[in-house]
């Protein structure tokens, strides 16, 4: 295993670099999809049962269902990457717009009915009171959306759009066991920084929650 | 001045929070809305920068009917303090008080050097304005709450219970800063409280409010406790309506009796040949009282001790005559609760810089009291 891994570096940091293109693109375009569907969420209860019921529901459709059929409905040809990301994008969405939810109901009424009261029209308060407020809450969801990503990725090898995935396939063909394992752990380690990048990303933006009183 | 014409809120579901409020709240001055939960004062309160709408009648700021103006426009010129501040969590203590001013569109650098203006106003230190509302004390964030309510300048001034989530003294300073505030600033207050101590203390004009949001009283607090119009009003005044009345009589009648002095430090002998009636009150070197000294205390130590703190019986509340001090500072309540509270039966007055002036005796508050009421300054 040593032996391979010494011989296929350069592999195995180029399928790491696809892997996390794959895996994290969608995760960002499905926060910013999230973000305004969660706050359509938060303005009726009934909105939000849908919204519950409809996005669990997506995201207990089968990722293989899901990755077969995207082309079919999209036309995009065979290989394109868009295959898999638009799948993984909608579980994104799927995840957080109930992160969403309860980010925004996080932030106290006293200090949204404040904002209202000083003159803030809606949009200009939910960009500078509710959001950034929400951060906390948000980046929970988030790490658990980017991570569950980063493990998708890995289905798309069984349509030649992989990453890492692509060792699970070849070590398999080859019953190879040494790649097998060089791409689980290579996978556990790109989600394992993704996790700390975003708890520092949080931290970061979030100077006041670290405060003592 | 803000007027209230009819003024009815009616929900979806039938509730009515206010039923035709008619009233008017003076220019400058400070108005109380009181009652029990369910009267409708803060709904009433919040139809003012339409943060509610009503559903019947008219609400005129300056003559002008307020639905005709843009909400976030009409909310920027008037300041808003809310229960537990309201502050902005993730802005710092300065950007918090910058708000509206960014929000009208000012340029942020003058927004902040208008915002440390005004916690300086507020009596906040300018070490303060770097940090996050999470590391200042509630007393702290609600002066932070009314410099962020100030900082546009606005004529008109709403406070909904703002007061309410502090402990009982953090909440008699902010009072007092509030009316200070108020003496400089002249604004249109209009405070929420569902405490009668409070209203009384502050406002100007109290509304009293019953549940169903019906005006039951709307009177200046001296006439709100001698006369309440009905026995909802009464029982809300409270039991001690009489005494607390005492709050709103100037003691300046009153004429203050000798009070025998000793200075601490001095021997436990001349304590002893200073009683009068068996008490002296001890005094600092700048005749601040101290507590008071009696004859079974002094007993108990050698003619030679010098008199200390440990000798001395602690005093009861005192009686500041210049009526600018405090809020009941120069009232006959004030006085006579001083000679009430006293261990030796007499209050001890003092002057603005706290050093002593004489004694009060209740006998002649009471005396000061008959005086007031033959002449008419007891409403009747």
């Amino acid at each position: 295993m040593t032996a391979w891994l010494n011989a296929h570096w350069g592999l195995v940091f180029r399928l790491s670099g696809e892997h996390m293109y794959l895996a994290l693109i969608p995760v960002l375009i499905g926060l910013v999809i999230a973000i305004p569907l969660g706050w359509v969420a938060t303005q009726s209860r009934v909105l939000r049962a849908t919204f519950f019921y409809l996005f669990g529901f997506i995201y207990s459709i089968p990722s293989l269902a899901l990755i077969i059929v995207v082309p079919v409905v999209l036309g995009t040809r065979i290989l394109d990457p868009i295959n898999l990301m638009v799948p993984l994008a909608i579980y994104t969405v799927a995840l957080m717009v109930r992160s969403v939810v309860d980010a925004l109901e996080s932030v106290p009424w006293h200090v949204r009915a404040a904002a209202t009261a000083m003159g803030f029209r809606p949009l200009r308060r939910f960009f500078a009171v509710d959001l950034p407020m929400s951060i906390p809450v948000l980046i929970a969801g988030l790490r658990v959306a980017a991570v569950s990503s980063i493990s998708l990725v890995s289905v798309g090898a069984l349509i030649g759009l992989g990453g890492l995935g692509d060792l699970f396939t070849e070590g398999a063909q080859e019953s190879f066991i040494g790649e097998i394992v060089v791409g689980v752990v290579a996978s556990l380690v790109l989600a394992l920084v993704t996790d700390v990048v975003l708890v520092l990303i949080g931290r970061l933006a979030t100077p006041w929650t670290r405060v003592g009183s | 001045m803000i007027e209230f014409q009819a003024v009815t809120k009616q929900y979806p579901d039938g509730t009515i929070a206010v039923h035709e409020l008619g009233l008017t709240i003076d220019a400058g001055r400070i108005t109380v809305f009181v009652g029990p939960s369910g009267c409708g004062k803060t709904t009433s309160l919040r139809m003012i920068n339409r943060m509610i709408d009503p559903t019947g009648g008219r609400i005129l700021i300056d003559g002008k009917d307020i639905m005709k103006s843009d909400p976030p426009v009409l909310r920027r010129g008037i300041g808003y303090v809310i229960q537990q501040a309201g502050l902005f969590p993730h802005r710092t203590v300065l950007d918090n008080v910058a708000t509206v001013p960014v929000l009208t569109g000012q340029s942020r650098r003058a927004a902040r050097s208008r915002a440390a203006e005004l916690l300086e106003i507020v009596g906040l230190p300018a070490g303060m304005a770097s940090r996050y509302p999470a590391q200042l004390s509630g007393g702290q964030q609600q002066r932070v709450g009314v410099a962020r309510a100030l900082a546009a300048d606005p004529p008109v001034l709403l406070m909904d219970e703002p007061f309410s989530a502090v402990d009982p003294i953090v909440r008699e300073g902010l009072q007092e800063e509030l009316l200070r505030l108020q003496a400089e600033l002249a604004k249109t207050i209009v405070f929420v409280t569902h405490d009668i101590d409070e209203a009384v203390k502050l406002g100007d004009k109290v509304a009293v409010l019953r549940t169903g949001g019906v005006l039951a009283q709307y009177d200046p607090p001296a006439a709100l406790l001698a006369r309440p119009v009905d026995d909802f009003v009464a029982s809300f005044v409270g039991r001690d309506r009489g005494y607390r009345a005492l709050g709103f009589l100037a003691a300046a009648g009153l004429t203050l009796g000798r009070l025998s002095l000793v200075e601490l430090g001095g021997t436990a002998a001349n304590a002893k040949a200073a009683l009068v009636d068996g008490w002296a009150v001890a005094v600092d070197e700048r005749r601040r009282p101290a507590g008071w000294l009696n004859a079974d205390r002094l007993a108990t130590v050698d003619d030679a001790t010098a008199v200390t703190e440990d000798l001395l019986i602690r005093g009861g509340s005192l009686y500041t005559v210049d009526a600018s001090a405090g809020i009941t500072a120069g009232s006959l309540r004030s006085a006579l609760d001083s000679a009430l509270s006293s261990p030796a039966a007499l209050g001890i007055a003092v002057d603005a810089d706290g050093a002593v002036l004489g004694s009060v005796d209740a006998t002649d508050v009471l005396g000061a009291l008959a005086k007031a009421r033959s002449s008419g300054e007891i409403p009747t």
